[in-house]
Order: C-alpha cells, then sequence, then structure tokens
C-alpha cells in the first residue's frame, strides 16, 4: 500500500463516494453553526422544504454578537442584532438540533466550545460556516470553514462534494526563542510566506516545537492557518491530545473509548509519506511578533523597524502596503514600541482558553495597566471563565484594572454598536488587523496574549520580556 | 442556483492584494438574516465617505462612470481573503458584478462564488495587469468578454484562455442546484452510514 499523509488517512475514511476529477463526496461527521452566518444556513435550509438529515450531529451556539458586558443574558452588541439571536434559536429548536444559548454554560465561540465539549475529535470532520473552524485541527480533526450555502448543503446531505487538497507539510523544530508562544509561531510563518502563502493547501504542522505545544496551543497554530491562506491546518494526535479529550461531554466514553484510541493511535502519517511542499521553520528565530499592518502578513519582531513598501511585486502588493501604512498612521522606518496603544483586547478563538489567560495573569499578577489605556479580557466560553474565576485569575486580572466580560466573540470583529474611538490603537489577541475589523477607524496590532498583556502595562507595544 | 454561460461588459479594477471579505462587505452592513438586500452594504468601508452619511467617495472606483455599471471586477492576489461570510458574495451579484478576474481567490470565497453563479477567473498576475491597462487607457470603449463555455477573456485584442474545475465548470453552466445533485447519491450515503456504525462506533452521537 502507498504511504499516507494523516490528512490522506482522515479523507479516505469519509468518502462516500469518487464524483470524478479529484472530487470526492465526503461524510461529514459534526456541524457546528453559529448566528451569524448558520441562522441564514437553516432558515434557507427551511424555506426550500428540506430536514436536517442527522440533528444529532448539528450544534448552534450564539457567540457573535450577543453581549459580552458583565451579566448580559440575551441582548447584542450589535443594533438590532438580538433579531438573530432569536432567529437562530426559533431555527434550532424548529430542526431538533443542539443550541447552547446566550444564558447556557457551555456557551461560547465555536471553536472554543466544539473541543471543549468533545465535540471536535481526532479523525472526525467537522464543517462550520466560519473561517476559523481550522482551529479545532490542533486535536487532529479535519475541519474546515465553508460558505452557509455549503452548510445547507450538509445540513441537507450530512455531506460536501470537495476537491482533495494539495498537502504541505510546515516543520517547525528547535525550542521556540524566549517569550515566544504559539501565536508567534503562526505570525512568524505568515510573515515569511506571505498571507497567501498557504496557497490553500491542507497543512500539516509536524516537528519537536509543535509537539512541545500544549494542545490550545495547537488550535491558536490551527486557528490562523486561515490567515495563512491554508485551507486548513491540522495537527497528528498524540498522548497530549488523547489526555485532553478524555472525559469530554460528547467525547466517547466505555468501550468506545478504547475503539476510539486504537484508531487515534493510527492518525499519523507515515515515514514514507509525501507532500506537495514541505517547509522548516527553524523555531529558535521567532522572537515575540506584532503586526504593524492591515494583513497579518505585515509582521515583525517587537522592535523591528516597520519595513519599507515593498518596490515591485506588483501594484496590488504596493498599494496595499501604502494604504496599510497611512490606515495604521506608521512610517517605514519606525518603532512600534514607541507608539502608545489606547487599548489591550484579550479574547476570540484564537487566543481566549485557559491557557491563554494564565498567560497573560502570569504578566499581569501584582500590575497596573498604564492609565489611559482600557483593557478587556472576553473568555472564549463560559466554562473558561468559570474555570478562570475558580483559578482567581479574574482577580488578577481586575485588580491590574482589566474589564472582565461574558463569553463571546466581542470586540474581535465590529458589527456596529460601541467600541474603540476612530484612530485608537489597539493591541489584540484576535486573528484579523484588517481595516474596520474592530470598528470603523481602529488600528489593531496582533499579538500573543502575553505581549498584549505587557503593552496593556507599558502603556506601549512591547513585549513581556521588557518588564523588570 | 442561477446559471451563467458568458458576459460583456465594463471591467472595473480594484487590484490591491488581500482584499477581506470584511472589505467587501462589513459585518455591520449584514442587518438582517437574509441573502437579500446586501448590495447597498457592499464596500461600505471604501464606497461611503462615512457609515452613516452614505456620501459616496468619488474617488472610489465603483463610484466613477462608467465603473459604476460594471459587471467584471479586476482583482488584485487572494481576494476574499478571510471571513466565510457568503454575504460578500450575495452583495456582489445583487450590486452586478458576475465575473471576478484575480491571480488568487480565498478558497471559501471562491466556492462560494461557484455556488451562486458568481464566476472567479483565475489569471497570472500580469495578465490582470495587462487587461488592467487595456481598460484603463478607455474603459467605455473597451468592454471585456468572458465566456465560460470557451473558458477564454477578451478586450480588443487580449486574449487569454482560464481554466476552471470542471465541476465547477458545469455546476455554473448549467445552475445545477447542488444539493439535488448530491441526493442522486442518497442510496451511497446511505451505504456509508451503515458500514460506518460499525467501523467508527465511536463517531455516532
Ligand atoms: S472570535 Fe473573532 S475570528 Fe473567532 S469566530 Fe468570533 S468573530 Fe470570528
Amino acid at each position: 500500500m502507498n504511504a499516507s499523509t494523516l490528512i490522506d488517512k482522515i479523507w479516505s475514511a469519509h468518502r462516500v463516494v469518487s464524483l470524478g476529477d479529484d472530487v470526492d463526496l465526503l461524510y461529514i461527521d459534526r456541524i457546528f453553526l453559529h448566528e451569524r452566518t448558520g441562522s441564514i444556513a437553516l432558515r434557507s435550509l427551511a424555506d426550500a422544504g428540506r430536514q436536517v438529515r442527522n440533528p444529532r450531529a448539528v450544534f448552534v451556539t450564539i457567540d457573535h454578537i450577543v453581549e459580552t458586558t458583565p451579566g448580559r443574558r440575551h441582548s447584542s452588541r450589535m443594533p438590532g442584532g438580538e433579531v438573530f439571536i432569536e432567529a437562530t434559536r426559533q431555527s434550532a429548536r424548529a430542526a431538533g438540533v443542539t443550541l447552547f444559548d446566550s444564558d447556557d454554560p457551555r456557551q461560547g465561540i465555536v471553536h472554543v466550545v466544539s473541543p471543549e465539549q468533545g465535540i471536535a475529535l481526532p479523525g472526525v470532520t467537522l464543517v462550520c460556516p466560519d473561517s476559523h473552524t481550522s482551529t479545532v485541527g490542533g486535536l487532529g480533526a479535519l475541519a474546515w470553514g465553508i460558505g452557509s450555502s455549503d452548510a445547507e448543503h450538509a445540513l441537507a446531505t450530512q455531506t460536501l462534494a470537495m476537491k482533495r487538497p494539495p498537502q504541505t507539510r510546515v516543520r517547525f523544530d528547535g525550542h521556540l526563542g524566549s517569550g515566544a508562544r504559539a501565536k508567534d509561531l503562526i505570525l512568524y510563518l505568515i510573515g515569511q510566506y506571505g498571507a497567501a502563502g498557504g496557497a490553500g493547501h491542507a497543512i500539516e504542522f509536524a516537528g519537536s516545537a509543535i509537539e512541545a505545544l500544549d494542545v490550545e496551543g495547537r488550535f491558536t497554530l490551527c486557528n490562523m492557518a486561515v490567515e495563512f491562506g491554508a485551507w486548513t491546518g491540522i495537527v497528528a494526535p498524540d498522548d497530549r491530545t488523547i489526555e485532553y479529550v478524555q472525559g469530554r461531554t460528547w467525547a466517547p466514553g466505555g468501550a468506545q473509548w478504547d475503539a476510539a484510541l486504537a484508531y487515534w493511535r493510527t492518525l499519523r502519517s507515515d515515514e514514507e509519506a509525501r507532500f506537495e511542499r514541505e517547509l522548516a521553520i527553524d523555531a529558535r528565530d521567532v522572537k515575540p511578533q506584532v503586526t504593524w499592518g492591515t494583513s497579518p502578513q505585515q509582521v515583525i519582531a517587537i522592535g523591528d523597524p516597520v519595513p519599507p513598501a515593498p518596490v515591485g511585486g506588483g501594484r496590488g502588493q504596493e498599494e496595499a502596503a501604502r494604504r496599510a501604512l497611512e490606515y495604521m498612521g506608521l512610517n517605514p522606518g519606525d518603532r512600534l514600541t514607541e507608539y502608545p496603544i489606547d487599548a489591550a483586547f484579550i479574547g476570540s478563538c484564537t487566543n481566549s482558553r485557559l491557557t491563554d489567560l494564565r498567560e497573560a495573569a502570569a504578566v499581569l499578577r501584582g500590575r497596573r495597566v498604564a492609565t489611559g489605556v482600557r483593557a478587556l479580557c472576553v473568555p472564549g466560553s463560559t466554562v473558561v471563565k468559570k474555570a478562570a474565576e475558580e483559578e482567581g485569575i479574574d482577580r488578577v486580572f481586575k485588580d491590574a484594572g482589566f474589564e472582565w466580560h461574558e463569553a463571546g466573540c466581542s470586540m474581535c470583529f465590529y458589527a456596529g454598536g460601541a467600541t474603540f474611538p476612530p484612530g485608537s490603537r489597539v493591541i489584540s489577541s484576535t486573528n484579523r488587523p484588517f481595516e474596520g475589523r474592530q470598528g470603523p477607524g481602529v488600528r489593531t496590532h496582533l499579538a500573543s496574549p502575553a505581549t498584549v498583556a505587557a503593552s496593556a502595562i507599558l502603556g506601549r507595544i512591547g513585549h513581556a520580556g521588557e518588564l523588570s | 442556483m442561477r446559471a451563467f454561460t458568458r458576459i460583456t461588459g465594463i471591467a472595473a479594477p480594484l487590484l490591491r492584494a488581500n482584499v477581506d471579505t470584511d472589505a467587501i462587505i462589513p459585518s455591520r452592513e449584514m442587518k438582517q438574516v437574509s441573502k437579500k438586500g446586501l448590495a447597498e452594504g457592499l464596500f461600505a468601508g471604501w464606497r461611503y465617505r462615512s457609515p452613516e452619511s452614505r456620501e459616496p467617495d468619488p474617488e472610489f472606483v465603483l463610484n466613477r462612470q462608467p465603473f459604476d455599471r460594471a459587471v467584471i471586477l479586476l482583482a488584485g492576489r487572494n481576494f476574499g481573503c478571510g471571513s466565510s461570510r457568503e454575504h460578500a458574495v450575495w452583495a456582489l451579484l445583487e450590486w452586478g458584478i458576475r465575473v471576478i478576474i484575480a491571480p488568487s481567490f480565498g478558497a471559501i470565497f471562491r466556492a462560494n462564488c461557484i455556488r451562486n453563479g458568481l464566476l472567479p477567473v483565475i489569471l497570472d498576475e500580469s495578465d490582470v495587469e495587462a487587461l488592467t491597462e487595456r481598460v484603463l487607457q478607455d474603459p467605455e470603449g473597451t468592454p471585456v468578454t468572458v465566456d465560460l463555455v470557451s473558458c477564454r477573456v477578451s478586450a480588443r485584442d487580449i486574449e487569454i484562455r482560464f481554466q476552471v474545475p470542471p465541476r465547477d465548470r458545469q455546476m455554473l453552466l448549467e445552475g445545477l442546484d447542488p444539493v439535488e445533485a448530491t441526493l442522486r447519491h442518497l442510496p451511497e450515503i446511505e451505504a456509508f452510514e451503515a458500514a460506518d456504525r460499525g467501523l467508527r462506533p465511536w463517531v455516532q452521537l
């Protein structure tokens, strides 16, 4: 038999029928929806007179536009957003699928909830009409974001017609550079190869630096595989993964657990397996990173100068770089460490899990946020929030001067409503520094939770190593 | 689904790289659980001087004649990256765009285009730039034709071939309903499920 990659193995196990031209009808094990793009899929399906094929495989959460200020119940951050929440609730009930409503103790950001509840598992296929569905590749699921029409297709048929993607293996070897985290690894990779560097490939992340990452760090890595232009990202399950999965609500138990375990142990790329492309990064080169522009590829090590606008590389690249500098209020050669910040945001499906909050709390303990900086922490799920409170992490955040919110996507993106003022400079643990992503005119700099926490204390962009 | 065969019309250049779906339709413009009413929000952050006033910014290409009648968009690398929101495609279609020509596309955006009868054409960056040059010389007098039957883009003396994966091409040409097409394989889906219960009992919910 030919040697197979991890992705080949999962793909083959889900092939219902080949449709020719390298397109397979793939079986989809789990479908997740949220109120922003999932409600339209459920409604459109119902309007077409079709039913959800397997309601037990479908989960819905309310995360994107739900209010996150302390004590919220069902209100929306988005003016008029209650209609989305209510429509989602109604459609979910009518379809008989599992709903994590805004007051449910299991509610949270879709990509935080799905592994946390044991819905995403190694070796399953999981889709969601949300680009960051790749996140749960961190535990060895083949998971990817789709549009609402494909979500409707998956709901109706439990399948998707998929062209087999080319595959890349990215190896990160060696010890991570001092103070660097999973977030810095992925930002560095995007900086090296560009926001389209993933070229639509399925990417397996491997190497000793990945083996050394905890599962939550692997989620961060796979989360931003889409900012790298990959179709999705995945990490082979190992002992850490299995320990992470065991005992979760929807994870298999008893004899099923043993069967699952035996299968998961086979989920790794064979020695001889071939990839269309192999990339290698020396993890020792990776220092704490921060984006300076409006694309995640516009990224530098903290303390390095903002690079000059590229010469050549096509008209589009030049125009994009010029526009980014103007939007961000920066000039080539500037050091971001000289720029004061107006706000610091810790949250989002990239970095809002317990290990992220611990990482930030370790920096914040016994310190105070600089005057004039608004700092917020929004846990990724209600489960994360409770766990953090049990550890007293909420106190560390609050004592430092951070706002401590209810779970949701919150200010990771802007859908109208309250946000940072135009022109404000925000250091953020999120994944997209796009123009207007956090609000009209808001300047977003992406970084790890540790860097966001350190910058909040310093009152300017800086990394944790700068604090005495 | 709406079929696509061939179109001739004004092409508008918007060549900046990495135009994301937040830029194509800002989230604040997605006001209803609906695929309609989105054209007004298309490129809202660039098209209007301010989100409230809705006063058109004359600098923005789609506000200038004759590009305000464009049916084809000439775009930069990685067009439609970012959020999966299909609203980006619905907004472009409702505004009047039927074809986007770019060196590459965000993967989900590209799939969303196919599902809705918006044709994504991939050409080399140099070809997109050559087309743009030609169009800019005389936008009104240089209609661009995109033909999915012969897989050719042409404008005056330029003619460039492109490729579309066969299945996508067929879906577009025939305007097939993908769910209908898949349900023809219902027996295979049921057989897969029956076998899967024995093979992967731990997956069952
Ligand atoms: S946290 Fe941000 S990126 Fe993640 S799903 Fe929510 S809005 Fe999208």
